[in-house]
């Protein structure tokens, strides 16, 4: 290491390491212990349990669903912010971050009332015969809330920064909006979508407070991952709930590695500057 | 491909960016727009491609009236002051670019053809597969300009085409885009704020100040021939001398006179280059004395000031023994003299 | 045609196209995010401002109330100190593993709370490692005020640390450089040059990690134990009555939080105004070029 010029470093870094290892590192080391101490066999069988499955099944499904919806309507959102000028744009760029700030139990409870055969949406729903409260599609309207702001807030500054330069030159080129949208400003936007994307889909998969008022909770049909951890906690079975949440875990981790990969690969051109 | 300008203007918001501009430029003519900042000449080079639209007044290309064509389909090369070059897109992408989204269908060997061709007149071979941020300054200039040429342009526009540039590479493109101008005889027009790039590189120099022409003219006209102090003091260092003009004749002091035929009688502003001072150790002149001497490639520059308290600077030759302290006196060679402001 | 203040279209600039777009995205915000903030205070006020106040006067709400602030109090300055210590090492050294401390800091991001709250039970709860010591020197902390601490600082460890890295980050670190040279020392250093400048995304960081704390569920829900009156905080508190069929009393607890909520937004919003810059909030840390230009 070389020579510091700047006092402090034992002691932030020691801070650091400190917090990072008591508060992250040992908790998720004593998951891992626990889940790792039932044995391979155990392991599998609980984790591949008929009812773990289907809950994988209905979680990654309705986050899939629920991030293709963000991602096209965060998309939307930020263009519309970035983009245009109308009267209460700067409102609407405050309540994007409304579910970021909404504790997700509220959020639950409110989409809840919002979707239920008796509610607001509901009631205008039930005569054609879609019901969202307590059915996979509550489950992704809850998951589309909770993740909506991480689209709009990744894709919004890179947005505002894309150099205008860029379309005129493509404009003098010949080129029409749809070429221009595709070719010149799509890729552009490409690591800051993949970022929101990865966030929000991240999200999704955790997703708890504001899903479980919604769902119905039904094994092998409305029953997410996480719910089947607590349940299965709340049943003093802490060896399956440990190898469960280990594969929620190991998920997220995955997940984390994949997008730094994939965001490396779609800066590459920048990466190989200088 | 000629280009006419017939009293156009443009305001931002309440800037009147562009106050009645008439300008004719014959086909093939390389001209230089040249201002200081805020004068207007990237906003007529704006105009021109048809980046913003006019507030009034037309411009044609050809007999054609282009006023509301929309820019893509101008017909114009447009090289933007930072290059604007897609950063995601290789060398040979960027070049193929405008072709590929072109209405005019070319097949991929065709393109390849052509981008061989542009990065051969642009002496960027072997860089095609480069991505922009991999390449120096001088070489993003030029795929800017390979990438303006490959749709066979009516018109070249260029804003500030060596402004981002160290000063030697800037020196060569110069030369470099003269060359390239008199092969390919494009119409071409650029936007410069200095006044060295386009005294050398334009057929033609168009002098703004403030949304207006101040005077549009050859490399010759505008120096020889500068028709307001604006342009003088623009295209070059200027010494300043207060007078009274007499009949054509204007007097300073000290019983100093140089000519001014066509000067109304009255005060007025003589203005004289360094290089047409002259030092001298004896009288006749005006009373001065050295307060400092600078050498440069070639010359040497004395800053002297005189009696009357004027700081001035003057040209001299290399071996000129003049040195700090020196009193003497300044005779004037050659001056402009303007009528001064009332 | 032409006439004065006309602008070349960008992309996207068709007006027809323009109007439809803006309609879309008024028309799906005011369902997804505007209604459910509407049909809180509509149901937590739907039986009359007395049902409404008799509910959050009630002892166990209030309660509820005072655990939710105990924590945060708790919580948000000991994320603080160490969000600020992070930053600190982090963007004024160079060290090995540099970039690799800074995946660990945004870990909490991508864990689900659920494995959170389960991974603390097994550190501190009785089946998990420290369990059977701190049940025999007495300490309680699964179930107890101590373990909702901690769950709630693992959920929100990198917010204020985030919102540091990038701006010290793009700030570099000539001003502290030239208060050392000018004699400083590291402490006064800190508290005149660094932090007057990044105060802003340091209260920034604050009121985010503040918000999350107080609402706070998943994790902390399995770590409280949800004891009436004891450890129910109030986003377990708004469960609770909901699963007592008190639908009001949820909807009534629900829009305190909702306050907080809002509260948060107009305070992150002044905030923005002054000058902090756009919330690098849902950036991960492999989108540095971004993180960058933002905080410039």
């Amino acid at each position: 290491m070389s020579r510091r010029v700047l006092p402090g470093l034992p002691l932030t870094l020691g801070i650091t390491l400190l917090y990072v290892s008591i508060i992250v590192l040992l908790p998720l080391g004593a998951l891992v212990f626990k889940a790792a101490s039932l044995g391979f066999y155990d392991y599998w069988r609980i984790v591949s349990s008929p009812r773990a499955v289907a809950s994988y099944r209905v979680t990654v499904l309705a986050a899939l669903a629920a991030t293709a919806f963000n991602l096209v309507f965060g998309f939307a959102l930020a263009w519309v912010l970035v983009r245009y000028r109308f009267p209460g744009r700067r409102l609407l760029d405050a309540i994007v971050d409304l579910p970021f700030a909404l504790p997700t139990a509220v959020a639950g409870i409110a989409l809840t009332a919002l979707f239920a055969p008796n509610g607001w949406f509901g009631m205008l729903l039930a005569p054609l015969g879609i019901s969202v409260a307590y059915t996979i599609t509550g489950i992704m309207v809850a998951m589309c809330f909770t993740s909506l702001p991480f689209i709009v807030r990744s894709v919004q500054p890179v947005l505002e920064d894309l150099d205008t330069a860029l379309e005129e030159a493509a404009q003098t080129l010949g080129a029409r909006d749809g070429t221009i949208f595709r070719q010149v400003m799509l890729p552009l936007l490409t690591p800051a979508l993949l970022a929101g994307v990865s966030l929000a889909f991240a999200r999704s998969l955790g997703e708890f407070g504001a899903i479980i008022f919604i769902a119905g909770n039904q094994p092998f049909e409305t029953e997410i991952t996480s719910l089947l951890v607590f349940i299965r906690l709340e049943e003093f079975d802490y060896p399956a709930a440990a190898a469960i949440a280990s594969v929620m875990l190991i998920i997220a981790i995955v997940m984390l590695a994949v997008i730094n990969i994939l965001q490396a690969r779609s800066l590459r051109y920048m990466a190989r500057a200088r | 491909m000629r280009i006419r300008l017939a009293s156009v203007v443009k305001t931002f918001n309440t800037f009147r960016a562009v106050r009645g501009v008439s300008l004719d430029i014959p086909s093939g003519e390389l001209v230089a727009l040249l201002g200081p900042s805020g004068s207007g000449k990237t906003t007529i080079l704006r105009l021109v491609a048809g980046l913003e639209f006019v507030d009034s007044g037309e411009i044609y290309f050809n007999e054609e009236n282009a006023t509301d064509i929309p820019v893509r389909d101008r017909g114009v090369g447009f090289v933007f002051q930072n290059y604007a070059l897609f950063p995601h897109m290789t060398v040979a992408e960027n070049i193929g670019f405008g072709m590929k989204v072109s209405a005019v269908k070319r097949s991929r060997a065709q393109i390849q053809e052509r981008v061989r061709e542009l990065l051969g007149i642009t002496q960027l071979d072997g860089l095609d597969e480069r991505f922009p941020a991999q390449l120096s300054g001088g070489q993003r200039q030029r795929v800017a300009l390979a990438r303006a040429l490959a749709v066979d342009p009516r018109v070249l526009l260029l804003d500030e085409p060596f402004g981002a540039l160290d000063a030697n590479v800037r020196h060569d493109l110069r030369r470099w885009l003269r060359g390239l101008h008199e092969e390919l005889g494009i119409t071409t027009l650029f936007v410069t704020h200095d006044q060295e790039e386009a005294l050398d590189l334009a057929d033609r120099v168009v002098i703004l100040d403030k949304g207006h022409i101040i005077q549009d003219g050859t490399p010759e006209d505008v120096t020889r021939r500068p028709v307001s102090a604006f342009a003088m003091q623009f295209l070059g260092d200027v010494n300043k001398f207060g007078a009274i003009v007499t009949d054509g004749i204007a007097a300073l002091e000290h019983g100093v006179t140089v000519a001014a035929s066509g000067v109304r009688n009255g005060p007025a502003e003589v203005y004289v280059r360094p290089a047409d001072l002259q030092w001298s150790a004896e009288a006749p002149g005006l009373p001065a004395h050295i307060l400092r001497v600078m050498s440069r490639p070639g010359s040497r520059r004395i800053v002297a000031r005189t009696d009357s308290g004027e700081t001035v600077e003057i040209d001299v030759d290399q071996d000129h023994p003049a040195a700090t302290g020196d009193a003497g006196y300044l005779r004037i060679a050659r001056a402009t003299v303007f009528a001064a402001d009332r | 045609m032409s006439g004065p203040g006309r602008r070349v279209p960008l992309t996207g600039d068709n007006p027809a196209f323009r109007r439809a777009l803006i309609g879309f995205v008024l028309v799906v915000s005011a369902i997804v995010i505007v209604a459910p903030l509407v049909a809180i205070f509509a149901q937590a006020f739907s039986l009359g401002v007395d049902v409404f106040a008799k509910t959050v006067g009630d002892p166990d709400t209030q309660h509820a109330i005072l655990l939710t602030v105990v924590t945060a109090l708790i919580v948000v300055p000991v994320n603080t100190v160490f969000g600020l210590a992070a930053a600190w090492a982090i963007t004024k050294f160079d060290f090995p593993g540099r970039r690799f401390l800074l995946v660990l800091i945004e870990i909490p991001f991508s864990i689900s709370p659920i494995v959170a709250g389960v991974a603390y039970l097994f550190v501190y709860g009785l089946q998990g490692l420290l369990g059977p010591t701190l049940q025999d020197a007495e300490i309680k902390v699964i179930f107890a005020l101590p373990g909702i601490v901690l769950a709630s600082m693992f959920v929100t460890a990198p917010f204020v640390a985030r919102e540091l890295i990038p701006l010290m980050q793009a700030q570099g670190r000539d001003l502290e450089e030239a208060a050392t040279s000018l004699g400083a020392g590291g402490w006064r250093t800190f508290l005149s040059v660094t932090v007057p400048n990044v105060r802003w995304a340091l209260l920034y960081g604050v009121v985010l990690c503040n918000a999350r704390v107080m609402g706070e569920f998943g994790a902390v829900s399995i770590v409280s134990g949800s004891i009436r009156g004891q450890t129910n905080t109030l986003p377990l508190h708004v469960e609770l009555l909901y699963h007592d069929y008190n639908t009001v009393g949820a909807f009534a607890a629900a829009s305190v939080l909702t306050v907080v909520a809002i509260v948060t937004l107009v305070a992150k919003l002044l905030i923005e105004r002054r000058g902090a810059g756009r919330s690098p909030q849902a950036v991960s840390p492999a989108d540095q070029p971004a993180l960058i230009k933002r905080a410039a």
